[in-house]
């Protein structure tokens, strides 16, 4: 299977090459007109049917290393390093992107589909979506040359054959791993796609805004899937890690924000660009600099560059990596360079306070976000480099810098929508803010009325006070956002007679990708609730023997027992822990510890209780030698299942800002005939 | 006049926000809770996990355990903050502070994030004034309703539409 795997690679590289070459002269000779032996479209055409192929041999050196993980080769050194016999099944799967060799070729993979997907929608815009082949081919070319020949998953092992491997690492068994870092891929190779089409339309001069329509589905869709990936990788941090935080400001975490920040400027500055067809450079800039993010992100991710408690061991591909992006760079120079009189724009903002220049604000916060992050991930490269010696920039430095930032963009969330297009009156703005900053003011007196109060005992606590903020900015967006809800659902209840809530169905259908937009803010808000919870995050450790108690909050946990277990692929040490509330026992907790076999690694399994106010998270840090008593870590931390409900809410305002929008047509046949009535202009095209 | 107004609201608005900004970074400087609880977040473990010393839950790490036994006995024997992270800093290497020192080169790493948030805030509001948006005429929000707006703007408002096929977004 090795060498059918390595096979269909080499074979996948050759028609990713051919796809490029042929594809790039197929489409100069379009360009130019140039008489030649075969017809540039038969020549493009097979260019296409190239990439297709392509895609299929991917496909079968995917399924051959998945094939050996479940066969247990042992003779291929990546299933030894990432796979052992008693691994269970779903983890088998994990293999594949466990390693360096197997992600790359599961991103090489994923760019395959992505391309096959493409090249047979090939119709909508022939030249169009052969510029944007092209394009994805090269970027395949890359990814198959480094599978190829600096990380080859197929390699075989030197010396005798072991009877088993070495396992998985036990920080994967786990089961967000099996989700997780496909998401994660999924969004990092699907803005390959717009990066293409965008590439494309320049170097093609293409007229119009079709390009942005055409990659808006796959955009969105690209961009749920990194929002998916990096809350489950919060969960997975937050759950296996047991230090009961989800976000350490790692540079592997980083660089899976910094793609996503820039893809969110994008998705929102793209609709100055299709409704005033202003920005056009700008947005061309912030696509390309959100795929060479991808790349950096996976750059830090693999070369060892900085140090990471999720980086892949220190290989040579990151010299690959910096040749690859500094080309994509160049290549992105150039075609801007030599086509940026098509990227004129066709008006300029008029206001100062208006929707666009609130579009133009919450860009620059966001790509502000994103230097911060970027600043903070490579100073310490820069200052050795600059002084011979290495700091450290961690979680004080981004709660400083970045936390501010954060919380300005969350004003602006809420700001943005109140602002008319193209200008404002000042008797407008304090219309639309009346209630939003009621809302405010009201919760800032329930926080402190609540407690949280970041002068307390004299003492000033930034992180209350940042939560303060937090809570008071999230109460006026949210505010603002139903305020626009029921102001368009009041018209429609009035025109046709509908409850409420069928008003507020029917308005969003009218114009689902403005208010799947909000939903989607509104789950930014939910979560940025969450996150404001950890400043008031408590814990208490304790060596607990039989019938011990230890008590955090409203609860008093006690130890009624302390076991082991074990199975082929790990044995286990655990307590029972009954936990009361006001004197009355509610469940049981069984934080566990593990010790995998094959690795002979330990790894924690934490137990938390979950409800709206908090989790109660439950560590079993081990024994102590000297008394053999088990240790027990319990946190307090409000609000956290708040983190992951907002992630829900963000995926059905996505899901809601892809399903197109009634037409008048449609829409006239869902409104009875007598109650059909004009459509308020307010509620017509998000204006 | 009028307009005079409005541009001195917007910076006295924006006067207003630097200075909330500033005393919210100035206040951030403070304590959290106690000095151990705050020093131990100022620190990172170095056993090479990465993590902040106060967080590191390594069963048997004794890298942090040795770090938060001299960080108590620093606190007990009375030494200032500053005292205790140049103590560990001699000791342990400069990467065992949690964020760059405030003094040097590392002075850049806080200063930059802010100098290019200033300069790209200023840029973005020198280029909105340079297209006429500060001092443009106040145009009311009935600009936008299809019904006042001129055919021409109209007629490329529904080119918009039919091209991107959809209805405008927000």
């Amino acid at each position: 299977m090795a060498a059918f795997g390595s096979f269909c690679l080499l074979i996948a590289l050759a028609l990713a090459a051919y796809n490029l070459l042929a594809g790039a002269l197929a489409l100069r000779l379009l360009a130019t007109g140039q008489p030649a032996r075969i017809s540039p479209e038969r020549l493009a055409d097979t260019a296409r049917r190239a990439g297709i192929a392509g895609f299929v041999a991917v496909t079968a050196a995917a399924f051959a290393l998945v094939w050996s993980v479940f066969t247990n080769d042992f003779s291929i050194t990546y299933i030894v390093e990432h796979s052992n016999r008693a691994l269970p099944i779903a983890y088998k799967f994990a293999a594949l992107w466990s390693g360096q060799e197997g992600s790359l070729l599961l991103w090489a993979w994923l760019l395959g589909m992505f391309g096959f997907v493409l090249r047979l929608r090939h119709k909508t815009d022939v030249r169009l979506y052969a510029y944007a082949g092209m394009i994805l081919a090269g970027v395949q070319v890359f990814f198959l040359a480094v599978i190829n020949f600096a990380a080859p998953p197929f390699a075989l092992l030197k010396g005798a054959i072991p009877d088993d491997g070495n396992g998985l690492n036990p920080l994967l068994q786990y089961p967000e791993m099996v989700i997780h870092p496909p998401m994660l891929y999924l969004g990092y190779v699907g803005f390959s796609v717009p990066f293409a089409f965008a590439l494309g339309a320049l170097m093609m001069r293409y007229p119009g805004e079709k390009w942005i329509r055409i990659t808006r589905t796959w955009t969105m869709v690209t961009w749920l899937f990194l929002t998916c990936g990096i809350f489950l990788g919060m969960h997975w941090a937050y759950a296996v890690l047991g230090w009961g935080g989800y976000w350490g400001w790692d540079p592997v975490e980083n660089a899976s924000f910094m793609p996503w920040l820039t893809g969110t400027a994008f998705l929102h500055s793209v609709m100055m660009q299709e409704r005033k067809g202003m920005m056009k450079s700008w947005n061309v800039w912030l696509i390309f600099s959100t795929f060479l993010l991808t790349l950096l992100g996976t750059l830090l991710t693999r070369a060892g560059l900085v140090s990471s408690v999720h980086a892949f061991a220190q290989s040579s591909i990151g010299t690959w990596f910096v040749v690859f992006m500094c080309i994509v760079l160049a290549v992105c120079i150039f075609t801007y360079v030599y086509q940026r009189g098509h990227l004129k724009t066709e008006h300029h903002l008029e206001s100062l306070v208006s929707r666009e220049s609130s579009f133009l604000f919450n860009n620059l916060v966001l790509l502000t976000a994103c230097f911060v992050i970027l600043w903070g991930t490579l100073f310490p490269i820069l200052s050795e480099y600059v002084e011979g010696s290495k700091v450290t920039v961690g979680p004080p430095f981004y709660n400083r810098v970045a936390v501010p930032i954060g919380l300005f963009l969350l004003f602006l969330t809420g700001v943005g929508p109140l602002l008319p297009w193209r200008a404002t009156s000042l008797k407008a703005i304090k219309r639309n803010f009346v209630l939003p900053v009621i809302a405010l003011w009201a919760m800032v007196i329930v926080c402190l009325v609540a407690g949280v109060n970041p002068w307390r005992g004299g003492e000033f606590s930034s992180g209350s006070f940042y939560a303060l903020v937090g809570f008071a900015v999230s109460a006026a967006v949210l505010t603002a956002i139903l305020a626009e809800f029921l102001r368009g659902a009041g018209v429609i209840s009035r025109q046709t007679g509908r409850n409420l809530f069928a008003a507020t169905w029917l308005l969003t259908r009218r114009n689902t990708r403005r208010y799947g937009g909000y939903l989607i803010h509104i789950g930014v808000v939910i979560a940025v609730v969450g996150l404001c919870g950890s400043a008031f995050n408590r814990n208490v450790e304790s060596e607990m023997g039989l019938n011990s108690t230890m008590s955090i909050g409203p609860y008093t946990l006690v130890q009624v027992g302390a076991t082991q277990d074990s199975n082929l692929n790990y044995s286990s040490e655990y307590a029972m822990l009954d936990v009361s509330k006001g004197g009355k026992k509610l469940f049981q907790m069984t934080p566990e510890k593990r010790f995998y076999q094959a690795s002979g690694q330990p790894q924690t399994m934490v137990a938390i209780h979950s409800v709206p106010e908090w989790d109660l998270y439950v560590v079993y840090e081990g024994t102590n030698p000297d008394t053999g008593q088990p240790i027990i870590k319990a946190f307090l931390n409000p609000l956290v299942s708040w983190i992951w409900f907002g992630l829900v809410v963000m995926v059905f305002g996505t899901f809601v800002a892809l399903v197109p929008s009634l037409t008048p047509a449609t829409a006239a046949l869902r409104v009875p005939a007598a109650q059909a009535a004009p459509v308020a202009p307010a509620l017509k095209g998000g204006d | 006049m009028a307009t005079r107004l409005r541009f001195a609201f917007w910076t006295r608005a924006v006067e207003v926000t630097v200075l909330a900004v500033a005393i919210c970074f100035s206040l951030g400087a403070s304590n959290p809770s106690g000095r151990l609880n705050d020093l131990d977040h100022r620190l990172m473990c170095t056993c090479g996990c990465a993590q902040i010393l106060g967080e590191c839950n390594h069963v048997g790490c004794t890298e942090s355990t040795q770090e938060l036994t001299e960080l108590k006995a620093d606190i007990a024997a009375g030494m200032g903050d500053r005292q205790i992270l140049s103590a560990f800093v001699a000791k342990y290497g400069a990467t065992v502070l949690a964020a760059p020192p405030a003094h040097g080169f590392d002075l850049v790493a806080w200063i930059a994030p802010f100098a290019v948030f200033a300069a790209a805030l200023l840029g973005t509001i020198l280029l909105i004034r340079r297209w006429g948006g500060l001092g443009g005429k106040p145009q009311a929000a009935v600009a936008t309703d299809p019904a006042v707006l001129d055919p021409e703007e109209r007629e490329r408002l529904q080119r918009i539409r039919r091209e991107t096929g959809s209805d405008g977004g927000f």
